[in-house]
């Protein structure tokens, strides 16, 4: 038995349990789903194979309308979370460090050992009309009737941005921790103002830590099915809902199939775009992550 | 010498590890033949009958909750197993069987029909009988129509919710139910339709234009009953589309709530018993029928429901003060003025999927 070979054993013992966790759990489900895609109900039992699944999409205005509404929606709260975390960061980062630093960043991350449902359930008893801020509102006079706050696209986002921010965050700390301070003392001895440090100094330097970040809140946001469905209300179709409508009340495997895979590939395209238009390579921004 | 021991020291572990196993695959055996597995509904299987269940049987009941679609859904991932026992409403089962295959026949000489009422067991065997096999037996029923605040609104029937001096205080679940009542509300018969698509698919296009136009006016869109009872207890909503029992519920803790019978007409419901095709423990599942069915057992049910079951002779059990809200709102008797749902033919839900997404899309 030749070292070599023992180390290649050894190897392949090492990465078995991550092989078989990428076969048996996402590789074969993800071929039986694209089967099922492709094929279309058209008797008892009976199935031919047929693209109508995708053509529907396409189609029917529903469904893409629902798509671009969700894409759009998961941009603006990736973009809002953004701006929600960066100056938490910088402060962790930058202005506390040590121990302070260390005490706000675990501040951010308590809420995260409550599960998601028993969060989202907190904003519904504080924002619905009957809830504590609505009635804080009234005494304090500020309106005259108690005002409905769940239910809107605004609250879906509010809903989004603090589920995500954890995972904005923790990317943008150690990217911002690595930013050598002696360059914005520089900067600054050179008259640069704030601004312009922070457009060409910081945020060039954080870069891949942001679109780490970005990538994650998004695609974390476009697969959320939770907080759209219990903060949105009526007009709230997002469009892993319309999967799981698909699959489970319709009864209709193939369409459910078929939007997952949308799904799957028009986000995996639009993180290309984003990756292309902020001029960054996946390698180097998931090495950050 | 040495050998040999080791040798019989092996024998002896493998002997060891053999008869474990075959104690462990009797011990599965006998826990099978111990366990039924149901699937059903919120409050449909009451804690104290499963108590009462096991003391009589000896086999403990798992109970997991519910409602159609998953139900149907779940049966349709594994083939019609997991369970034993199933209560999907009775015009979801021959669709499903049909393309699925998840439920199998009921053996009817197992089953003691007498404690049945007639009239039940005669619109279930219509509605579940598929290739001469009857595929389900009635369980409880009740009927949908409306709930309304009486001091804050004046609601005769289901499009009534749509008037402008409550908006944003209605609601209705968006599932088919809702289009059913409406299509009723707008003077039209869905059922009569049933086999007619092209005269559905105009109907349903119809009343998704009108529920579409009427959204501004509901609050939310309901999923479970515990949402609705709240958004009326504090006062949110004035008027819902509602089971009766819901209801007589919210009337006990406030008189000036009732359930309405809209003026076209209740919508019946009926749950059944159905056993999923690979179920593992029929003996059991007879022997819960039949246990569930007696009288002293259904009205135990209907105190922890608050529905009626399909079983006869139950009457001088029942609560007077249930009875009394029955009376008061089906003043003919239960079986008259409500539209029972028939056995949906296929494709019509594709249809009625399409026409729900709309409605949710619509601004």
């Amino acid at each position: 038995m030749s070292a070599a070979w023992r180390a290649r054993a050894a190897l392949a013992a090492l990465l078995a349990p991550a092989l078989l966790w990428l076969g048996a759990l996402i590789l074969l489900p993800h071929v039986e789903l694209a089967v099922l895609s492709l094929r279309e109900r058209i008797g008892p039992q009976q199935y031919a194979a047929s693209l109508s699944q995708y053509k529907t999409f396409f189609t029917e205005p529903l469904y893409w309308h629902i798509f671009v509404r969700t894409a759009l929606v998961s941009c603006v709260a990736t973009l809002f979370t953004f701006l929600a975390t960066f100056p938490i960061a910088w402060i962790i980062a930058k202005a506390l460090r040590g121990r302070a630093g260390a005490l706000l960043f675990i501040v951010c991350l308590v809420p995260f050992w409550v599960s998601e449902t028993v969060r989202t359930l907190g904003w519904m008893i504080l924002l619905r009309e009957s809830g504590v801020l609505p009635s804080l509102l009234v005494k304090l006079g500020i309106t005259q009737v108690p005002v409905e706050m769940l239910y809107h696209d605004a609250t879906i986002l509010l809903g989004l941005v603090y589920t995500n921010m954890l995972f904005m965050l923790v990317p943008l700390v150690s990217s911002l921790e690595s930013l050598d301070d002696a360059l914005i003392e520089a900067a600054y001895d050179l008259g640069a103002s704030g601004w312009s440090i922070l457009r060409t100094i910081v945020i060039p330097h954080a870069a891949p830590g942001i679109t780490a970040g970005a990538i994650i809140v998004f695609m974390l946001t476009l697969g959320n099915y939770l907080t759209p469905a219990l903060l949105g209300g009526k007009n709230s179709e997002w469009f892993t809902e319309q999967i799981y409508t698909q699959f489970i009340t319709r009864f209709n495997w193939e369409q459910g199939a078929a939007f997952g895979f949308l799904l799957l590939g028009l986000s995996t395209i639009m993180v290309m775009i984003g990756l292309r238009l902020s001029g960054q390579r996946f390698g180097d921004v998931m090495r950050r992550t | 010498m040495r050998k040999r021991w080791r040798a019989a020291r092996i024998g002896i572990r493998r002997l060891s590890l053999s008869s474990f196993l075959g104690l462990l695959c009797a011990a599965a055996a006998h826990a099978d033949a111990q366990r039924l597995r149901i699937i059903s509904w919120a409050d449909y299987v009451p804690a104290d009958l499963i108590a009462a269940f096991k003391k009589e049987t000896g086999i403990s009941v798992e109970l997991t909750l519910s409602n159609n679609e998953e139900m149907i859904s779940k049966l349709r991932a594994t083939g019609g197993a997991g369970f034993d026992l199933a209560q999907p409403s009775q015009d979801r089962i021959t669709g499903p069987q049909r393309d699925f295959r998840i439920y199998k026949p009921i053996d009817l000489s197992k089953v003691n029909l007498k404690l049945f009422r007639p009239e039940l067991l005669d619109i279930v065997r219509q509605n579940t009988t598929l290739d001469g096999h009857q595929y389900a037996l009635p369980y409880l029923w009740g009927a949908e129509g409306l709930v309304a605040d009486t001091k804050r609104a004046r609601i005769g029937d289901y499009t009534d919710l749509c008037k402008p001096e409550y908006k944003g205080k209605t609601s209705v679940r968006l599932r088919r139910p809702t289009l059913m009542a409406f299509a009723f509300a707008m003077g039209k018969d869905p059922f009569a339709l049933y086999h007619d698509p092209q005269a559905y698919a105009a109907l349903m296009d119809q009343v998704g234009a009108k529920l579409s136009a009427c959204k501004a006016n509901f609050r939310f869109f309901f999923d479970n009953k515990d949402q609705l009872l709240n958004g009326i207890r504090s006062g949110e909503l004035v008027a819902a589309m509602m089971w009766d029992t819901g209801g007589w519920t919210l009337n006990r803790q406030n008189p000036d709530i009732q359930f309405i019978v809209p003026r076209s007409g209740a919508l019946g419901w009926l749950d059944t018993f159905a056993l999923p095709a690979r179920g593992k423990n029929e003996p059991a599942v007879y022997a819960w029928i039949n246990f569930a069915m007696r009288p002293d057992n259904a009205a135990r049910i209907t105190r922890s429901v608050g529905n009626f079951t399909a079983a006869q002779n139950v009457d001088a059990l029942i609560d007077p003060k249930l009875k009394a809200q029955f009376a008061a709102s089906f003043p003919q008797g239960g079986f008259k003025g409500i539209h029972w749902y028939p056995a949906i033919p296929a494709g019509l839900e594709e249809m009625e999927g399409k026409v729900l997404d709309r409605i949710k899309a619509a601004n």
